[in-house]
């Protein structure tokens, strides 16, 4: 009788010890379904898509290092990878938070100064996968190669201090801003429903803009249109475009911060415009100049990935085609034609091949952008819904009424205080023996 | 002594050192230079800005001769340029003062060839 009365205890014990762990266990799993739970694959191709377009900014530097004469060789160089140091600093200080802590509809707060509270656990408002800080660094990246863009409008002719705070100054004034209107919590452009995915407005329109702007207050390069110069080393364009086009997929197919059908989508897209892109320049040559240059059509490329930047999770191929397409021909014009005509020294083209496929690339998200490829978008104009259309022209707009009343206070006051260009002297021995006193290649051994 | 500079196309310069090697002509300078002559330099293409005018890549030659061996040194430079199109280039003779072999410190026709 005793050891029957233990047997049920024990039983009971058990039964009881069993009911309590999978309420435990309930406990737990409610927990975890409440706290979004980090996903590796999610998280290592956030990481790697990071580094493929910190490759970008170096890309970047071959890019239009090869375009510009031999003086000035490493100049570019160092005001790209100069660049890539600087914005590094001041994104995990203090460009993070004014981007993309909860602030008002311009710019968010302080709160996250020095990366205080953007830890390892997801930030579901941007990504409910990944640690908040592999959003933040792969973020980093676009904060270092936007302001590294606008090089290629004041080229060969500005002081390297003044670059260097005429970059900081308008990565924290006129970058923050927009990457918060756009894509922070509580940015009015993303409340009001803009569709950029990885940065038609924030980073193409924007840069392009400011290039617009620098080029034409800093004045031509001196001798520039009786004697245009020609690239000093196009093998070099071609290596960066090259890396620039590798460093988009992260760019794009990153952007979809989970490695899903959203991202291939992104990564298929951008390939097909580029590619569409660099034969439609290509071909453009063939017939108006003569001959298919290799610069046009990296040229054509850069253009096509440009534009597909803002659409790239949001339309199919059919879309990528006509976008690459209509970019490469608009941006033709832009650096054949329009520059021509209007006599300013945009001197690599960082307005007429980035800011001209900004703005395309962000009014054909609102034509061709389609719920069937990613639900999580809107539909554009062609799917039915002209309300996307005008939204997306007035971020457009907004982004280039923003960037070129920024641009222009910023550069002036750079200007008052330090002079942004170098004395003729200077600009007809080079930057690199005058700013950095080194020379990119020896004459003798 | 003469020194016979000529100017010839890149793309002939094997040739011309094939042929003033069949003549013995050892002595040879060459250098890259840019110019142009009749044909009024090449048109370039970047980003739909057309070039004209641009100087074309030219070979320099520079040959130290014996005035015995100035008829066969234009032969053979002859020879190896000639393409019969325009841009094939040009020989000039000058009479030259000395000639000095470092290694030697010889002067004269015996330190030429």
């Amino acid at each position: 009788m005793k050891t029957a009365l233990a047997i049920a205890l024990v039983i009971l014990l058990t039964a009881a010890i069993g009911v309590c762990e999978t309420t435990a266990s309930g406990e737990a799993s409610s927990l975890t379904s409440q706290k979004p739970a980090i996903d590796t694959s999610d998280t290592a191709w956030v990481l790697m898509s990071a580094a493929f377009v910190m490759l970008m900014t170096p890309g970047l530097a071959f890019f239009y290092g090869g375009l510009v004469r031999r003086k000035n060789m490493l100049s570019i160089l160092m005001q790209c990878f100069i660049v890539l140091a600087v914005l590094s600093v001041q994104w995990v200080l203090i460009g993070y938070s004014l981007s993309f802590s909860p602030g008002n509809g311009f710019i968010g707060g302080l709160k996250w100064f020095g990366l205080n509270g953007v830890g390892f656990e997801p930030y579901p408002a941007y990504s409910a996968t990944i640690p908040h800080q592999a959003f933040m660094i792969f973020q980093a990246m676009f904060a270092v190669i936007t302001p590294a863009l606008i090089i290629g409008a004041f080229a060969e002719r500005m002081k390297f201090s003044a670059f260097l705070i005429f970059t900081l100054l308008w990565a924290t004034f006129v970058y923050d801003p927009v990457a918060h209107m756009v894509w922070g919590v509580g940015g009015w452009l993303k409340n009001l429903g803009v569709l950029d995915f990885a940065g038609g407005t924030v980073v193409h329109i924007n840069a392009g803009i400011a290039a617009l702007v620098t080029a034409i207050i800093v004045g031509k390069r001196k001798g520039y249109c009786h004697n245009p110069t020609p690239p000093h080393n196009l093998p070099f364009s071609v290596l960066g475009a090259a890396l620039l086009w590798f460093g988009w997929f992260g760019f794009n197919a990153g952007s979809a911060l989970s490695a899903n059908a959203v991202a291939t989508n992104a990564f298929v897209v951008t390939n097909t415009a580029g590619a569409i892109a660099a034969l439609t320049w290509a071909f453009l040559d063939w017939k108006l100049s003569g001959r298919p240059t290799m610069l046009g059509t990296i040229s054509g490329a850069i253009a096509g990935l440009a534009a597909i930047t803002p659409a790239a999770g949001y339309v199919g191929i059919w879309a990528a085609l006509i976008i690459g397409i209509v970019a490469s021909i608009f941006c033709f014009v832009a650096v054949s034609f329009v520059k021509r005509a209007f006599h300013y020294d945009d001197s690599l083209d960082a307005f007429g091949i980035h800011g001209i496929s900004g703005f395309w690339g962000v009014i054909a998200t609102g034509l061709f952008a389609t719920k069937l490829i990613n639900p999580a978008g809107a539909n554009g104009l062609l799917a039915g819904n002209a309300r996307q259309f005008f939204i997306q022209l007035a971020a457009a707009a907004a982004t280039l009424v923003y960037a070129f009343v920024g641009t222009f206070i910023i550069y002036k006051l750079v200007d008052v205080f330090v002079g942004v260009r170098v004395v003729d002297e200077e600009e007809a021995m080079g930057l690199d023996l005058t700013q950095h006193n080194e020379r990119a290649y020896t004459m003798l051994e | 002594m003469k020194l016979v500079i000529a100017i010839i196309q890149p793309h002939r310069l094997d040739q011309v050192k094939e042929e003033l090697y069949k003549e013995e002509v050892n002595l040879i300078t060459v250098s890259e230079v840019l110019g142009h002559g009749r044909q009024k330099g090449v048109t370039e293409v970047y980003r739909g800005f057309k070039e004209t005018g641009n100087l074309l890549r030219k070979i320099r030659l520079e040959i130290a001769v014996n005035d015995n061996f100035v008829e066969q040194t234009i032969k053979a430079i002859t020879k190896g340029a000639q393409t019969g199109k325009t841009g094939d280039g040009k020989i000039f003779v000058l009479s030259m003062e000395q000639c000095v072999r470092i290694r030697t410190g010889e002067r004269g026709g015996t330190a030429i060839g």
